[in-house]
């Protein structure tokens, strides 16, 4: 098994090298960091721009090549993700929104899985009915909403649900109340209500998908013959279900939550920059307007790290799933 | 190395089979009210998207009587804080997304049958190849490379970017073409063809693609809804659709930051989305539904 891990686990890391190497080139081919020194009054002056250019290590008469080799070299040596536009370590600035981004990641990635995956077993087990034919709809409309969409509409109903109470119980632009005082603990909840829509945003987008591959799987499997056999050698029907069924339909989902993981990124970028966070997704995004190279490689560098953390996890989920990788 | 969808997995196991099927499956996708339903919707979205404008007031035209109203007799959806109407801005809007969706959609699945069926039947060091570069993109978020591929876009028409979106959306079903001509290819009609000394590529054209054609209508028909919500994300925060064009992601942008006070501004446009990719999905899933009779409705 450790084999096995560890095979994937070069094939990820590979793949984040590549990936990241991509990305830094992409953002050198598109972004123009030069472009923020022309048209200035007083003019700056081409030796002063150059020497500006060198210190981030973006000055395009260097061969793009020769950059992207010194960019890792410096990561590295140095443990440095280069100088940002504004002056300030790319390291550092992540390292700030990090928490931000992931915090919300985090909790959306887990309830989505776990609620999703409840959802689709019992939706499968009771195939038809009320329960299962309700949430197939829903998780229909929310598939087919964008997630922004999904975001504003929460933002109105929050809107409409602080009028009727009275005062603002639920607020959700940013990521806590700016100057609030008070102790630890009101800032904790403050934090928390902050918290309450982009999660839920997130959870719900998550939740629609996982549980109808879920379903699927779940569906595949008890037809199966071996939980005929559970069955009849006297297991009943839920005991059968659950120990030969959901843990059988669970090693397809494992790949699907590896590879799904770019999306609950982008959702999860999405939902962040429509309730106003300052994360990893409005780094990206800002690192366009401000023609940062580093900021964007950096961005790149973060989203495939997380996605070998997160392909790796589901590999482990499978190991520990299927006994005949084990071997 | 598997890192397809369950569903994807289920495509693979059970289509087999093809140009024989392909009336019958027909047959069961519309005995089915879902389908009639998608397809219905989509139609008359279509031909209101088109006809509508001609009886609704110029999308343009500023009403200096009616700034910021709520929706009327005169304003189905209202209108925004300068008198447009937003009914006539909604049709403009869906004209661009449904335009979009319509060719980005089919053009993924293009690749995705041209590249997988190549892989899938080539193999060899171009399959290796074909496999790491669908990796590679499944790790890299699509909403990522289209952002910072914005400042290229941003000079170009529309078009480019139903091409950039064309572009990161066909990985996935590439790797299920792939699967499937690795199966194809063992089989004796494939063989016979290949001994006969008949050309690669006319026997992708003639004995693979075929074989794989309700797959490929599948994947085109998801696509469309797929792309339509790509489009409005990117447009939505401005890395897609820019002005003079207007889809409903630019819309739903101009409209989002009155949401609360003036929902009607937001709201409507966002319906309209929502059904038009809430049918194309309705289509495409009793599409394979039909195709593959255990992976819903038609299962016991």
């Amino acid at each position: 098994m450790l084999a096995f891990l560890a095979r994937r686990l070069a094939n990820y890391v590979a793949l984040a090298f590549i990936a990241t190497s991509f990305g830094y080139l992409l953002a050198s081919a598109t972004l123009k960091p030069q472009a923020r020194f022309l048209g200035r009054n007083p003019p700056v002056s081409q030796g002063a721009i150059d020497a500006a250019l060198d210190k981030m290590g973006v000055n395009p008469d260097v061969p793009v090549l020769i950059r992207l080799k010194d960019w890792w070299v410096d990561l590295f040596t140095h443990g440095s993700l280069g100088i940002s536009s504004r002056g300030t370590e790319v390291l550092n600035d992540i390292v700030a929104r990090a928490g931000t981004s992931l915090r919300l990641l985090i909790l959306g990635s887990i309830l989505g899985a776990i609620i999703g995956v409840a959802i689709g077993v019992y939706g499968a087990v009771r195939q038809y009915r009320a329960f299962d034919r309700s949430t197939t709809f829903v998780s229909f409309v929310i598939l087919a909403t964008p997630v922004f969409v999904i975001a504003v509409i929460l933002m109105i109903l929050a809107t409409k649900f602080n009028d009727v109470v009275g005062h603002q119980v639920i607020s959700f632009t940013g990521e806590y109340t700016p100057g609030k005082s008070g102790g630890f603990f009101d800032n904790l909840g403050d934090r928390l209500v902050h918290l309450l829509l982009p999660t839920i945003t997130l959870t719900v987008t998550a939740v629609a998908s996982y549980s109808r591959y879920q379903r699927s799987a779940m569906l595949d499997v008890l037809s199966a013959d071996y939980i005929r056999t559970a069955r009849s050698k006297g297991r009943t029907r839920s005991s059968a279900i659950v120990r030969h069924g959901v843990r059988v339909a669970l090693i397809p989902m494992s790949t699907f939550f590896a590879y799904s993981f770019a999306l609950i990124l982008t959702g999860a970028s999405v939902t962040e920059l429509t309730f106003s966070w300052h994360g990893m997704g409005e780094y990206l995004i800002n690192s366009v307007s401000n023609n940062d190279i580093n900021a964007a490689a950096g961005t790149m560098l973060f989203t495939a790290i997380l996605v070998m953390i997160a392909g790796t996890l589901a590999d482990v989920l499978y190991a520990a799933l299927d006994p005949r990788v084990r071997v | 190395m598997s890192m397809l969808s369950t569903e994807v997995e289920i495509l693979e196991e059970n289509v087999s089979s093809g140009s024989s099927r392909r009336p019958n499956v027909l047959r069961r996708t519309f005995s089915s009210p879902q389908a009639w339903i998608g397809l219905g919707v989509i139609a008359v979205i279509a031909a209101w998207a088109w006809i509508g404008p001609l009886f609704a007031p110029d999308p343009e035209t500023t009403d200096p009587l009616a700034f910021s109203q709520s929706p009327s007799g005169a304003h189905w959806f209202g209108t925004n804080s300068i008198g447009q109407d937003v009914y006539a801005q909604t049709l403009v809007g869906l004209q661009k997304s449904l335009v979009i969706g319509f060719i980005a959609g089919p053009a993924a699945t293009v690749i995705a049958g041209f590249v997988g069926a190549l892989a899938g039947y080539v193999g060899g060091i171009w399959d290796k190849v074909v496999v790491w570069v669908i990796d590679l993109l499944l790790v890299l978020p699509a909403f990522y490379i289209l952002v910072l591929l914005s400042p290229v876009f941003k000079d170009l028409s529309w078009l480019a970017l139903v091409v950039g979106i064309a572009a990161f959306s066909w990985m996935i079903m590439a790797r299920v073409i792939r699967g499937q001509t690795m199966s194809l290819r063992d089989r004796d009609f494939v063989k016979a063809a290949r001994y006969m000394g008949v050309g690669t590529f006319t026997i992708i054209r003639r004995h693979i693609i075929p074989n794989v054609a309700s797959l490929l209508i599948i994947d085109a028909t998801l696509g469309v809804g797929a792309a339509i919500l790509f489009e409005s994300t990117l447009s939505y925060f401005g890395f897609g659709i820019h002005a003079p064009d207007v889809s409903l992601g630019t819309l739903l942008a101009a409209g989002t930051s009155a949401a609360v006070t003036r929902p009607w501004l937001f709201v409507f446009p966002a319906a309209v989305l929502v059904i038009t990719v809430l049918a194309t999905s309705l289509l495409g899933d009793s599409l394979r539904d039909a195709v593959d009779p255990t992976s819903g409705a038609n299962r016991d």
